[in-house]
């Protein structure tokens, strides 16, 4: 029983992650670029979520329909400001321009609300399943993180694969040059990228304060982390990848703690990881590009 | 291109202007100071590094208002007369140097070292390498003091925190079955635990369970509850800070898991932690120095001076912050210090006189330190009921 409740609470860490990791395999599977604000993009949306509920008084469905609308945009004009202009620069430039941009987003929340940390309050709410007696407890954040997991992974997948802009994407994703001369706009797929890679971030956001209910302008740095471990394990570019690897990556985490130990679980996790590299250098579902000459 | 060079300008624009916001403060901190002329040539410069901005501002905040409200009463009196200035260091090492070496710039001559541990360490090196004397409010780790004969600690040293715990679990039989969660990429914490574990051995406490967690796993605190809760612990102790501990509060209340919960002095400041459901903390036990709701004269002052001025209850770090700039007016009384001595001359009459004084403060009666730099005083054992700090 311990087993299962520990492998719940497992699932229920991962379906954070994988929610994460969803955004950044996204991005990177398109725009083939690591952007490291993501984590950041997830604080302002849980951040906005926070206000519109404690402030506002909004509903909290509506909160995270506002969420996800400002993280939309702020999505695009990020893209719009910092990485349209270095469409043509090496991908180092790129992947420091987005540290950069990750901190002026903690530096701005820094600004706007302040440094003390807040308590979020579920907007799931504070239901829970009990089964067994009692003995496992399933809370109502993890049922609605793993639903909105599925959800999210099926609809993202559904979305490249069946529509035009998916299409499109795709094409840019395999060869910009290539998709441009077929009449693809380019920088028009990858605004659309980063508008939905960032409105999953909002949604991320509420759901991650929502398990975890613990809020500042850091709170999203760490998970961020995490969640880009977990894209790299499924396979960086593979939308089922990020699932499977957020999930994966919190089930192991829970074991190695419950079962060999709190001080060693963050070194285990990433053992395996580079275990997992080692043999499957794409990650567990990540497809292998060979470069042409 | 030029619209983002325009946009960027903006944003430069905005920087300065807010770049002049901090500028106008500090101007106006000066010309308060300057107001009796004679009085900048005469006074003391007291200055120190704290979390004004980041996670752990709470703390700088405090410090930096406790001690301002100790600074406004004695140069209201009119004998010896302080300059206080308090720079951000957002609870990073490197920044804590920095902001050391803009007060060393501003003509710092004695030193409230660093809010916080990691920074305070980092520090506190810098002081003894210049010869500037500190007396910090709250970094309690003993890696502070360690090896440098002119800083001091107003607080309980984190072993000395360790060790009271115990005792005072130990001696109120406040638990039988006891499980620790602690921090152990965290100086301050894992210091507190070892003494504890050390303490409680000797006084035939029962640990349980032990478990810990770092900054990278600072969010699922499940196993480390399951564990606790399956080993049958009545009494969990968290030598942790109060963010990470309002979440545990908050999953042991999804487990089911009332046990009681026994903190130190990073768990003060869970009340004021904005939304959080102060019912989780009911019960909750923390030993502290300092406790807002006490009665003698001297406190009450405090506490409504605080309350008007910063619309808030001070908590323990404002309390000792307040402490060390008395501390240091006792300590410039009895050693004859003048204004115009240099920092070095100060650090050798502060580092005699400091070990001689007796000093009652808000945080403690009679408290005394040895030539380490730790001191000695009585710690309070405080429990939370509806929503205040209560005395136990």
């Amino acid at each position: 029983m311990t087993f299962l409740s520990y492998l719940i609470n497992g699932i229920s860490l991962g379906s954070v992650y994988a929610i994460i990791a969803l955004g950044y395999t996204m991005v990177y599977g398109i725009a083939k670029m690591l952007n490291f604000a993501h984590g950041d993009v997830i604080m302002v949306g849980a951040y906005i979520s926070f206000c519109s509920t404690s402030y506002l008084g909004l509903s909290p469905l509506l909160s995270v329909v506002l969420a996800v609308i400002v993280c939309t945009v702020l999505g695009i004009v990020i893209e719009g400001l910092a990485y349209k202009p270095l469409r043509q620069a090496p991908a180092l430039a790129v992947l420091i321009t987005a540290i950069g941009v990750s901190y002026f987003l903690q530096n701005a929340a820094l600004l706007i609300w302040g440094s003390s940390s807040k308590t979020f309050s579920s907007v799931v709410g504070d239901w829970s399943v009990k089964l067994f007696d009692g003995q496992l407890n399933i809370t109502g954040v993890t049922i609605v993180t793993v639903l909105a997991c599925v959800v999210i992974m099926a609809g993202l997948t559904l979305f490249t694969n069946k529509t035009r802009v998916g299409t499109a994407m795709r094409a840019v994703s395999e060869d910009k040059g290539a998709a441009q001369l077929m009449g693809i706009s380019v920088n028009r797929t990858i605004s659309i990228t980063f508008a939905i890679g960032s409105g999953l971030a909002a949604i991320a956001g509420v759901l991650l304060c929502s398990a975890y209910p613990m809020l500042m302008p850091t709170t999203g740095s760490m998970p961020g982390i995490k969640a880009f471990t977990a894209a790299v394990f499924g396979g960086i570019g593979s939308i089922p990848g990020a699932m499977v690897g957020g999930i994966l990556l919190g089930i192991i985490e829970i074991f190695a703690k419950a079962y060999i130990s709190t001080q060693l679980s963050d070194a285990i996790v990433f053992a395996v990881l580079i275990i997992v590299l080692l043999v499957k250098p794409d990650g567990l579902l990540g497809k292998h590009v060979s470069e042409k000459v | 291109m030029k619209k983002v060079l325009s946009l960027l300008l903006a944003a430069a624009m905005c920087t300065s202007v807010l770049a002049g916001c901090g500028n106008s403060a500090g101007d106006t901190a000066d010309t308060s100071s300057d107001n009796g002329a004679e009085s900048t040539a005469a006074a003391f410069k007291i200055g120190g590094t704290g979390p004004l901005t980041g996670d752990a501002a709470i703390y700088g905040n405090a410090v930096k208002n406790g001690a301002q409200i100790a600074v406004d009463e004695i140069n209201a009196e009119g004998g010896i007369q302080i300059e206080w200035n308090m720079e951000d260091d957002e609870n990073d090492p490197e920044k804590a140097v920095s902001a050391y070496n803009n007060l060393k710039d501003w003509g710092m001559q004695l030193s409230l070292g660093s809010v916080t541990s990691k920074p305070g360490e980092a520090t506190a090196t810098e002081n003894y390498a210049d010869r500037i004397f500190a007396l910090t409010p709250s970094a309690s780790s003993t890696a502070v003091t360690e090896g440098k004969d002119n800083v001091f600690q107003m607080c309980f040293t984190d072993p000395n925190q360790g060790t009271a715990s115990a005792d005072y679990i130990a001696d109120n039989q406040l638990g039988t079955k006891i499980a620790v969660i602690y921090k152990n990429d965290d100086v301050y914490s894992s210091g507190i635990f070892e003494k504890f574990q050390a303490e409680a051995d000797a006084k035939g406490l029962n640990i349980v369970s032990v478990t810990t967690f770092t900054s990278s796993s600072a969010t699922d605190f499940s196993v480390q509850l399951s564990e606790a809760k399956s080993a049958g612990a009545d009494l969990v102790f968290l030598p942790i800070y109060y963010q990470p501990a309002s979440l545990i509060l908050q999953q042991a209340k999804s487990m089911d898991y009332a046990p009681k919960f026994f903190g130190v002095d990073g768990m003060d400041g869970i009340l004021t932690l904005e939304g959080f459901d102060t019912s989780l903390a009911e019960g909750v036990m923390l030993l502290t120095p300092f406790n807002a709701d006490a009665t003698d004269e001297k406190t009450q002052s405090f506490v409504t001076k605080y309350k008007e001025q910063f619309g808030e209850t001070p908590n323990q770090f404002a309390a000792d912050a307040y402490d060390c700039i008395y501390a240091y007016k006792a300590a410039i009384e009895a050693s004859g210090a003048t204004p115009d001595m240099s920092a070095e001359e100060l650090c050798d009459l502060m580092i005699q006189t400091f070990p001689t004084l007796t000093f009652d403060g808000l945080t403690g009666e009679g408290a005394t330190w040895d030539a380490t730099g730790a001191v000695s005083k009585d710690p309070k054992g405080m429990v939370i009921e509806n929503g205040v700090y209560v005395g136990m």
